[in-house]
């Protein structure tokens, strides 16, 4: 089909009539995103202050191999190149990190935000070309599922993490930074098992859902966080940063662990 | 007793056209259409302006509203600021006949392109089906499009880039995805969405669902569960070989 004869066809970057601010959402994203990643980027490259206690910053788990007690193979291994840059966290923060880069949800955000793709609604973009995710590079965003399936480990690892935050060297007792870990993980696992690939998996991909009456129940639930995966999306973006600054300050002796039990 | 507003109302045809100021009273309870129509009576009696039920269940009267894709019948003035002149355009992403009318056939002809209802045999001897409410609860919120096309004139991919001969829109999306996901329908229309409808145009800015009178949730619930079926079908070897989640 030919494409019609329009008359507004010479849009200019920013050129719009809204007249409200159209630009505070994509500018405060533009700053969220920006200083998490540089905060995210500094604290994976520090290979130090990431655990206190029986606790350790999710940025940092699972340690696969490090200098703590929380390693789970023993420390940096022999056949790590030694040309190359050591921190457990770089073993595993990319899991999460393209999860978080291919999400549905943040790639909207992003592409207003960062490439104006377009700046918001009904407003002139920079570029004339237009290539969309049916080509390299943005068709790698299709490979969400696959660090959605990886995330799924990595989170229950952060559970186990939770869980033995609840166990110090003198017994059981629960500190602040119990909590702090805690609600992390519940908030990433609302942002993990409200993600619009797991809904599509566990039920969205039946067209007769009411022959999987179990799965259509969960895909019920998933749909519930999924109706608020922006929400989920922020809130564990900010619990997962707090929690390592948290674990940190602790082990910098900045900040004192306050024990409830 | 009304109060003075000020409406810049684009005037012009299929070669271009500018804005025309108005002012006229207005009073409480009154939509932009009202508005409309008090200026094509009073100042303007050849405005051509497209309208029909005044209950935003036509879709005849979509047009941007300082800025903003939305429908004339259904934006109230109490809504807007009236300090400052309001701004009436027609859909920028279709060609204009005249004033505020565009010319939105190219749906139609698009719409033609998708592969049509293809259900399974009858269920029972009388030729008649039998579904479970379950199945048919998500492509009810698509049945309720009016077809109004503010999500096409806001998708940035047909506005911005002009994309009508690749990219069939938010619109003719959801007009898939209640095909795709009938419960009856045995047509396959996935290697049509990502080659022929390139469904991998959207990169979900989310505007179509913001602009929605109906409030179907268009990118959550239609166009992301397609493309996640092309995803199934093109980019996922590791669900094709092992059923797993």
């Amino acid at each position: 089909m030919s494409a019609p004869d329009i008359v507004w066809k010479d849009g200019k970057f920013g050129r719009t009539s809204r007249r409200d601010s159209w630009w505070l959402s994509p500018a405060a994203i533009l700053i969220g995103l920006s200083v998490f990643l540089i905060y995210a980027t500094w604290a994976a490259w520090q290979n130090g202050h990431y655990t206190y206690g029986p606790y350790i910053s999710p940025f940092y788990s699972p340690e696969l191999f490090g200098s703590s007690p929380h390693a789970l193979f023993g420390p940096r291994p022999g056949w790590y190149p030694r040309y190359l840059p050591f921190s457990p966290a770089l073993l595993i923060l990319w899991i999460p990190g393209l999860f978080r880069l291919t999400c549905y949800y943040y790639r909207g955000a992003y592409y207003k935000s960062f490439w104006a793709d377009p700046p918001a609604c009904a407003v002139g973009e920079p570029r004339k070309s237009y290539w969309g995710e049916r080509s390299f590079p943005l068709i790698l965003q299709n490979f969400h599922r696959l660090f959605l399936r990886l995330s799924y480990i990595v989170w229950g690892f952060l559970v186990y993490d939770a869980v033995r935050a609840f166990f110090f060297p003198d017994g059981f007792g629960v500190g602040i930074g119990t909590l702090v870990l805690a609600v992390n993980v519940i908030l990433l696992g609302g942002y993990v098992f409200g993600c619009h690939a797991f809904r599509h998996l566990i039920g969205g991909t039946f067209d007769r859902v009411s022959e999987h009456p179990f799965r259509r129940r969960i895909y019920q639930a998933v749909s519930w966080l999924n109706a608020r995966h922006m929400k989920w999306a922020w809130a564990s973006l900010l619990s997962v940063g707090f929690a390592d600054i948290y674990v940190r300050l602790c082990s910098m002796g900045i900040w004192h662990d306050w024990r409830f039990l | 007793m009304g109060k003075p507003a000020t409406f810049r109302i684009w005037r012009g045809g299929p070669d271009g056209g500018g804005f025309q100021q108005y002012s006229t009273s207005v009073e409480e309870g009154m939509v932009v259409l009202d508005a409309i129509h008090h200026v094509q009576a009073e100042q303007a009696p050849d405005l051509a302006v497209r309208w029909n039920c005044k209950a935003g269940k036509c879709g005849s009267c979509s047009a941007e509203i300082n800025g903003m894709p939305r429908l004339m019948c259904m934006t109230r003035l109490n809504e807007l600021d009236l300090d400052a002149p309001v701004t009436v355009e027609p859909m920028h992403t279709f060609p204009v006949l005249r004033d505020l009318v565009t010319d939105v056939s190219w749906n139609f002809r698009a719409k033609k392109t998708i592969k049509r209802f293809h259900p399974r045999l009858p269920d029972a001897p009388d030729g008649t089906w039998r579904i479970q409410q379950a199945d048919v609860d998500r492509v009810q919120e698509f049945r309720k499009c009016i077809e109004c096309f503010l999500c096409q004139d806001v998708c940035h991919v047909l506005r911005e880039h002009h994309k009508h001969d690749e990219f069939i829109g938010p619109r003719l999306l959801v007009y898939a995805a209640a095909l795709e996901m009938h419960p009856l329908d045995t047509e396959d229309r996935v290697s049509d969405l990502r080659h022929r409808h390139n469904i991998g145009y959207c990169n979900i800015t989310t505007c179509c669902r913001q602009v929605c009178p109906e409030s179907i949730t268009i990118t959550e619930n239609a166009i992301i569960p397609l493309k996640e079926r092309v995803v199934d079908r093109y980019f996922d070897p590791i669900k094709s070989l092992f059923h797993i989640l």
